[in-house]
C-alpha cells in the first residue's frame, strides 16, 4: 500500500535518537558498507585496504578531521534546504541550482560593492547568497501553485539552468581580466573572505550551519509555527480546516530552504574558493538531498548523516588522490548508504 | 532574412537526432507511470544505457549488442527501484533520485576508461523516397534504425495501452492496487514489469544518444534528459502520442540552440544551452492544469501539484 508522502513524514517525525530507528539505522549503513565491499572484491581490488585508507585519511587524523568538518558546512546547510521544506510536504531537489545562485549572488555583493570592512562585507554576503537561493526556489513555489508544475521536476530542471546561468557570467561579463583566459572571477578582498579557523581549512561558515540545525530544530519542535509546518505537511485539508494559512507555511518553508542552500553557496565561494568558477558545487546540493532523507528530515539526525556523507565524500578523494579508485565511486557508496537506511525503516515500522 | 529561413530549417531537421533519446526514455517512463509508480531513476537508467551501451559496442563492435546491453543496463538500474518502492515502500521520490546518483557513479567508474574510444555506431539510413520529400524528408527520414523504431513505438504503444489486455491491465494497477487486485490482476508483478520495460526503454534512449547521436562517451553525458522525460511525461497527459510532441519539442530546442551557435547569435552559448530545459518548463507551465486531471489516480498521492 502506498501512502501520501506527507504521511509517512508525519509518522516518521518523533525526533527519537535513543530509541530503535538509530540502532536500525547504524546496521543500515554497515549492511551498505558491506555490499561496497562486495563491490570492491567483484572489481578485483582489497576491500580492507580501501577502507584503511578512508579511514585513516578521514577520521584517522587531525588534517582529515578537519577536512570532514570543511565538507559538513554545505552538506548540512542543503540538507536543511531539502528537510524544511520536507515538512510541509514539499521536496526540493533543488539544493545544487540554489547553492549555485547564492554563491552568485554572493560574489556579485564581494565583487561590485565596497563595504570597506569584514564586518559589513560577510553579512551582506550571506544576505546576498541567502536572497539568491531564496528566489531561486520560489520559483518553484509560483510554478507549483498557480502553475501546477510539481516541484520534484522545476527543482531539479532549474538545477541545469542554475549551472548555465553562473557559467555566463564567469566566462563573460565577471571573467577575471587578468585570469590567463580562466573562466574564473576575481578573487575576493580579504573582507569579502571567511577568516580560517586555528590555520586548518575550516573557516568561520562554520557558523552557519551550527546556527542553521539549532535554530531549525527549535523552531520545528518549540514554536507553534513549526506545529503547523508539520500539521501543513501531514494534511494540507485538514490543517486549512484548522485555519493554518497553509500557501504562507508552503512559501516560508521553500524560502528559507532555498535560502538556506544559498548560505552554503556563499560559504563556499568566500571559505573555499574566494572568487566564482564553473562547477564549484560538484553534487554538494545533491548530497545534502541525500543526507536528508537518510536523517528522515530530522535536523538533529542530520549533523550525524552529512558528517557520514562527509567522511565519505573526502574518503573517495584520499582514495583518488592515492590511485585506489575514482572519487566517483562513492556516489555509489552513498547511494547504496541511502538505498539501506531507507530499506531497513519498513522493517521497523513493520515490527511495531 | 535568409538566416532566420536558415535557422528554421535547421531546427527542424535537428530537432529530430537529439529528441529521440528523450522520446523513448519519455515513453519508458510513462509506461512506468502508468502502472502508478514513478521513477525519477530514469536519468540514470538513461546514463547506464549510454555507458554499457557504448562499452559493449566498444568491446564487440556490433551497435546491436551495444543497445541490447544498453537496455539490460538500463533495466537493471530499475529492477533496484522496483525492490525498495514496492517490497520495502520507500519512497520513490527519493528513491528514484538516489539511483540517479548511484547510475551516475556506477557510469563514471565503468566508462572512464572509455572516453577517448571511437565507435562505428548507429548511422542514418535513408529510407528511399520519403527522404526525398523537401525539408521534412531529410528530417525525418535520413536517421538511424533507432529513430525509425521510435516513430512506430508510438502509436504501437497508444493501442497497447487501450486496446490489449496488458495495457488495461497496466492502467487498472495505475489507477487502483485494490480494484486491480480484487479483479484477479497481480498487481506487484504488472508495477515491477513496467519498472522494468521504463527503465530498459530509458537505457535505450541513452544507448541512442550515445550510439546514434554523439558517437562518443563522457560521464553525465544525458545532462537532464532523463528528468526531462519525467517532465515530459505530465506534459503528454500519459499519451503515448504526445509522447512525441513533447520529445521532439526538446529536440527542437536544442536543434534551435545548435544553429543559433551555429550562426553566431550575439548571446551567451550557456543562455542558448538554457533553452531546452525553460522550454520545457514553459510547457509544463502552459498545459499542467489540464495534465493534472489526465494523471493516473495511484500517482496523485506522490505527484501533488496543488496546495
Amino acid at each position: 500500500m502506498q501512502y501520501p508522502i506527507s504521511m509517512q513524514q508525519a509518522q516518521g517525525f518523533a525526533i527519537n535518537l535513543t530509541g530503535r530507528p538509530i540502532v536500525r539505522s547504524l546496521f543500515a549503513i554497515v549492511f551498505a558498507f558491506v555490499v561496497f565491499a562486495i563491490f570492491i572484491v567483484i572489481i578485483g581490488r582489497d576491500p580492507v585496504e580501501i577502507y584503511t585508507k578512508m579511514f585513516s585519511g578521514t577520521l584517522g587524523s587531525k588534517v582529515g578531521l578537519s577536512e570532514v568538518g570543511v565538507r559538513m558546512i554545505p552538506f548540512v546547510l542543503t540538507a536543511l534546504a531539502a528537510s524544511i521544506p520536507a515538512r510541509v510536504g514539499l521536496i526540493n531537489v533543488g539544493g545544487e541550482g540554489q547553492l549555485y545562485i547564492g554563491a552568485w549572488a554572493a560574489t556579485g555583493v564581494a565583487l561590485y560593492i565596497d563595504f570597506g570592512t569584514i564586518w559589513l562585507m560577510l553579512p551582506a554576503m550571506a544576505v546576498g547568497g541567502f536572497l539568491g537561493g531564496a528566489i531561486w526556489g520560489g520559483i518553484a513555489i509560483f510554478l507549483r501553485h498557480w502553475r501546477n508544475v510539481n516541484e520534484v521536476i522545476s527543482t531539479l530542471l532549474s538545477n541545469y539552468v542554475a549551472i548555465l546561468f553562473v557559467n555566463v557570467f564567469v566566462f563573460g561579463a565577471w571573467k577575471n581580466p587578468t585570469g590567463f583566459g580562466y573562466p574564473y572571477t576575481s578573487n575576493f578582498g580579504v573582507e569579502a573572505i571567511l577568516p580560517a579557523i586555528a590555520s586548518t581549512r575550516l573557516h568561520l561558515g562554520l557558523v552557519l550551519p551550527v546556527i542553521g540545525i539549532i535554530a531549525t530544530y527549535l523552531f520545528l519542535s518549540r514554536t507553534r509555527w513549526g506545529a503547523n509546518m508539520r500539521a501543513v505537511g501531514g494534511n494540507p485539508d485538514a490543517a486549512r480546516r484548522r485555519g493554518i494559512p497553509v500557501l504562507r507555511y508552503i512559501i516560508f518553508a521553500m524560502l528559507v530552504g532555498g535560502g538556506l542552500a544559498g548560505l552554503a553557496g556563499m560559504s563556499e565561494v568566500s571559505g573555499i574558493q574566494h572568487h566564482l568558477r564553473p562547477g564549484i558545487s560538484n553534487n554538494l546540493g545533491y548530497m545534502g538531498f541525500l543526507a536528508s532523507w537518510m536523517a528522515n528530515h530530522n535536523p538533529i539526525a542530520i549533523v550525524g548523516t552529512s558528517f557520514l556523507v562527509a567522511a565519505i565524500v573526502v574518503g573517495g578523494d584520499v582514495l583518488q588522490f592515492s590511485g585506489n579508485l575514482p572519487s566517483a565511486a562513492m556516489l555509489i557508496l552513498i547511494g547504496l548508504v541511502l538505498f539501506s537506511v531507507l530499506g531497513f525503516r519498513r522493517l521497523e515500522s513493520k515490527a511495531q | 532574412m535568409t538566416d532566420v529561413w536558415l535557422v528554421l530549417g535547421g531546427t527542424l531537421t535537428g530537432a529530430v537526432g537529439p529528441g529521440i533519446s528523450v522520446l523513448y526514455a519519455t515513453y519508458g517512463e510513462l509506461i512506468t507511470e502508468r502502472a502508478g509508480r514513478i521513477n525519477l531513476g530514469t536519468e540514470g537508467s538513461m546514463l547506464m544505457g549510454a555507458c554499457f551501451g557504448f562499452i559493449a559496442t566498444v568491446e564487440t563492435g556490433s551497435a546491436t549488442v551495444g543497445v541490447l546491453a544498453g537496455m539490460v543496463a538500463g533495466s537493471g538500474l530499475s529492477l533496484v527501484l522496483a525492490y525498495l518502492v514496492i517490497f520495502r515502500d520507500t519512497n520513490q521520490l527519493a528513491t528514484g533520485f538516489a539511483l540517479t546518483l548511484f547510475g551516475a557513479g556506477i557510469t563514471a567508474y565503468a566508462g572512464r576508461g572509455y572516453v577517448d574510444s571511437t565507435i562505428g555506431g548507429l548511422n542514418p539510413v535513408a529510407i528511399p523516397l520519403l527522404s526525398e520529400i523537401p525539408e521534412l524528408g531529410q528530417a525525418l527520414f535520413q536517421q538511424d534504425i533507432l529513430a525509425y523504431i521510435a516513430y512506430l513505438l508510438g502509436p504501437l504503444l497508444f493501442i497497447g495501452l487501450h486496446y490489449t489486455r496488458t495495457g488495461l491491465s497496466l492502467k487498472a494497477v495505475g489507477e487502483s492496487i485494490d480494484v486491480a487486485f480484487a479483479a484477479g490482476r497481480n498487481p506487484r508483478l504488472i508495477q515491477i514489469a513496467a519498472i522494468a520495460a521504463g527503465g530498459a526503454l530509458a537505457g535505450l534512449g541513452g544507448a541512442q544518444l550515445s550510439l546514434g547521436l554523439t558517437h562518443t562517451w563522457s560521464e553525465g553525458m544525458t545532462v537532464g534528459r532523463g528528468f526531462v522525460a519525467v517532465g515530459l511525461v505530465i506534459f503528454a497527459m500519459w499519451s503515448p502520442l504526445r509522447a512525441m510532441v513533447g520529445a521532439f519539442l526538446f529536440g527542437g530546442a536544442i536543434g534551435l540552440q545548435l544553429q543559433l551557435q551555429t550562426v553566431g547569435a550575439p548571446v551567451s552559448p550557456f543562455i542558448l544551452d538554457m533553452l531546452p530545459y525553460l522550454i520545457i518548463l514553459l510547457v509544463m507551465a502552459l498545459w499542467s492544469r489540464a495534465s493534472a486531471r489526465a494523471m493516473p489516480e495511484g500517482l496523485k498521492g506522490v505527484l501533488k501539484a496543488t496546495t
